[in-house]
């Protein structure tokens, strides 16, 4: 079983007749996810792939269909508009795919959602997928297998290959969430982690961390009190050097703060076992 | 995308802030003319995007007008910190009464912008946060409401300033805010903020940080952008929509996602290697594109080997392998290259590749492990 997202999630998709949206659409469709309803001002009236009828608002949508979960494919210009509608839509939970939002934007839309009973996973994130069940998001479907791990990362690719090495050695996966690599985001590591502490399907978990901030170890002083279940982690960016970024916006050294060696130390300190490269983290599993 | 202290205060300027007067000047005889022009004292100010210019030697006084041009003539040919000086800015001087700090910034653990103020301004501000930080008063802002005039007056009242101060301070403060969300800054900070001898307050210094995210709501800022700071090759990629920064190592690194990618280096460094860049490919990275970043890292004479590794999930790896055919036709590489395709299309991406003289690996570990092998070898057969 699972977190966020499973078989009865209900989706509305906005940017369905965007390419990376539609791409998306046809993937999360046969990989057997309720694709409700697609979104895209001016389209109202069309359907996509034949089956999904389209909108020209997220309030329409969701009255029309009972969508319950947003997924956002919009471009960056129009990701903040596309968060607050979706918020203003009834929806409880909206997954931001988009890469490159303004920071402010994000500064704005969190201080929104704050005031309201709606959670946001991203943006800049691969997602979510429970496997077996529903994939809201663009994580590969066929490199993770229902069991019992919960996965959660601040990258994408990166999570693409510890679902992959858990999957060659048999290991199966809760959920995984993608909370993204940028600064400011509406779900975080305690978040994910409070999440799988309480779903009785998920019995450990897999954090993937990197530099910059200090969300992992806020992290590793929530597990150390409030997690009952074995954590692993790992962390990118030993090497990176300060003051780049490193291609997320939030993964940079600032200021003596969001070195990987302190996050790796806090985390071990809270008794977490902390993998050396991402290839070993199902041996620490155990 | 750092701007300089003087375009800094030009916007400031826009929106209330009081500036000395003075403006820039790329060659000596400018400065004398708008020395000239300002009568008077006036400060020379190299404009290069590091901190330190005034220990650097890269801001100095000047009496007379032919004083300036001399010192505009010594500064504009100075490197400080590798960045060569191009520009100077000419500012009448001001008496120094008292130097105050102020500056917004988002603060990412609030997930709000924060507005800071120390009546211990000036270029020691930084050893002021680090060993005494109950000198710096701070306000967090709601984004969605913005800056509200009690909060400037509370900060005022906080660092101390003199209460016949506090209208115009509100005023700078409110124009720095205004400054900051209309720029889509990342930092906007005056320091010094200084009350002058004729009891006046004026921003000396100015700096601005803006989110390169939010550049297409500011057409008319990109065209500030200093490539000076940035490395060239660094300029190439973006052309591209590349992610690369150059590191000092050996092993160039071609990766699709920025976690993995510094996933990459790390292993290689654990191994023994060092990387050579950070490069980020992007998602759906196409032929041209991994040409382009070929191109790139292959052009840093320290690379003697390279990895190219992709997970490939919206990226296609027989897109990538035709890419890497490509350029490696166009590129010619003398250097061992250890490719690693995983993921969608892994296989036919490996066939593609079959008749390239390439090194394959499995695993993250197996990949890098080879990339090493290689760079060593290289090494070795240098000698």
């Amino acid at each position: 079983m699972s977190i966020l997202i499973n078989k009865n999630t209900r989706l509305v998709v906005q940017g369905i007749t965007g390419n990376e949206g539609l791409f998306h659409t046809t993937q999360m469709l046969s990989y057997g996810t309720q694709v409700v309803a697609g979104v895209t001002p001016g389209k109202g009236g069309e359907w996509v792939l034949n089956k999904v009828p389209v909108f020209d608002s997220v309030k329409v949508a969701v009255d029309a269909t009972g969508a319950n979960t947003s997924i956002i494919f919009v471009p960056a210009r129009f990701a903040a508009d596309a968060m607050f509608e979706a918020a203003d839509s009834g929806v409880s939970l909206i997954v931001c795919i988009t890469e490159g939002v303004p920071v402010q934007d994000m500064m704005r839309v969190r201080s929104y959602l704050d005031q309201m009973n709606v959670r946001l996973v991203g943006p800049n994130c691969p997602g979510l997928l429970t496997p077996g069940e529903s994939k809201v998001g663009i994580i590969p479907g066929n490199i993770a297998i229902p069991g019992n791990v919960g996965v959660v990362s601040r990258s994408g690719t990166l999570t693409y290959e510890v679902l992959y090495a858990l999957m060659l050695k048999g290991m199966g996966v809760s959920t995984c969430v993608g909370i993204g690599g940028d600064p400011i985001n509406g779900t975080n590591f305690i978040d994910a982690l409070s999440m799988f502490e309480a779903d009785p399907y998920t019995e450990k978990v897999i954090l993937m961390g990197e530099i910059g901030g200090s969300d992992e170890e806020k992290a590793a002083d929530f597990i150390a009190k409030n997690m009952t279940k074995p954590v692993v982690a790992f962390i990118a960016g030993q090497t990176a050097p300060p003051g780049k970024r490193m291609g997320h916006a939030g993964a940079i050294v600032e200021g003596g703060s969001g070195l990987a060696e302190d996050k790796v130390n806090a985390l071990k300190t809270a008794g977490v076992k902390v993998a050396q490269h991402p290839e070993q983290l199902p041996d620490l599993l155990g | 995308m750092k701007l300089h202290e003087y375009q800094s205060k030009q916007i400031f300027s826009k929106y209330g802030v009081p500036i000395p007067k003075g403006r820039v000047a790329s060659t000596a005889a400018d400065a004398r003319q708008i020395a000239e022009e300002l009568g008077g004292r006036v400060v020379i100010k190299s404009q290069v995007l590091v901190g330190g210019r005034g220990k650097a030697g890269g801001i100095k006084l000047a009496k007379t007008p032919q004083e300036a041009e001399e010192i505009a003539t010594q500064i504009l040919s100075m490197e400080i910190k590798g960045l060569p000086v191009r520009k100077v800015l000419v500012d009448e001087a001001a008496a120094i009464g008292k130097e105050i700090y102020l500056g917004i910034t988002n603060d990412r653990a609030a997930r709000r912008p924060v507005m800071m103020a120390s009546a211990a301004g000036g270029v020691e501000i930084e050893e002021v946060a680090r060993l005494t930080p109950e000198k710096i008063i701070k306000v967090h802002i709601d984004p969605l409401l913005g800056l509200k005039d009690y909060q400037a007056r509370n900060i005022a009242i906080g660092i101390d300033l003199p209460r016949e101060h506090w209208k115009l301070f509100g005023q700078i403060a409110m124009g720095l805010w205004r400054a900051y969300v209309d720029c889509d800054a990342t930092l906007a900070e005056i320091n010094p903020l200084v009350i002058t001898g004729d009891n006046r307050l004026v921003a000396l210094d100015g700096k601005m940080v803006l989110d390169d995210n939010a550049s297409f709501r500011h057409p008319d800022l990109n065209e500030m952008r200093d490539l000076d700071a940035e490395a060239p090759s660094e300029i190439e990629a973006r052309k591209y929509g590349l992610s690369f920064i150059k590191l000092d190592g050996t092993i160039g690194c071609m990766v699709n996602g920025a976690g993995l990618a510094m996933t990459t280096m790390d292993i290689i460094k654990l191994f023994g290697g060092e990387p050579a860049n950070f490069l980020d490919v992007g998602g759906g990275a196409g032929a041209d594109k991994v040409a382009a970043a070929m191109r790139i890292i292959l052009s840093d004479p320290n690379v003697d080997a390279v990895l190219f590794n992709i997970f490939g999930g919206i990226t296609r790896c027989d897109e990538v392998a035709r890419g890497v055919l490509a350029a490696m036709d166009e590129v010619k590489p003398k250097v061992p290259m250890v490719v690693r395709l995983v993921g969608t299309n892994a296989e036919e991406g490996r066939r593609i590749l079959e008749s390239a003289n390439l090194i394959t690996a499995e695993t993250l570990a197996d990949a890098a492990r080879k990339a090493v092998a290689a760079s060593k070898g290289m090494k070795e057969a240098g000698k």
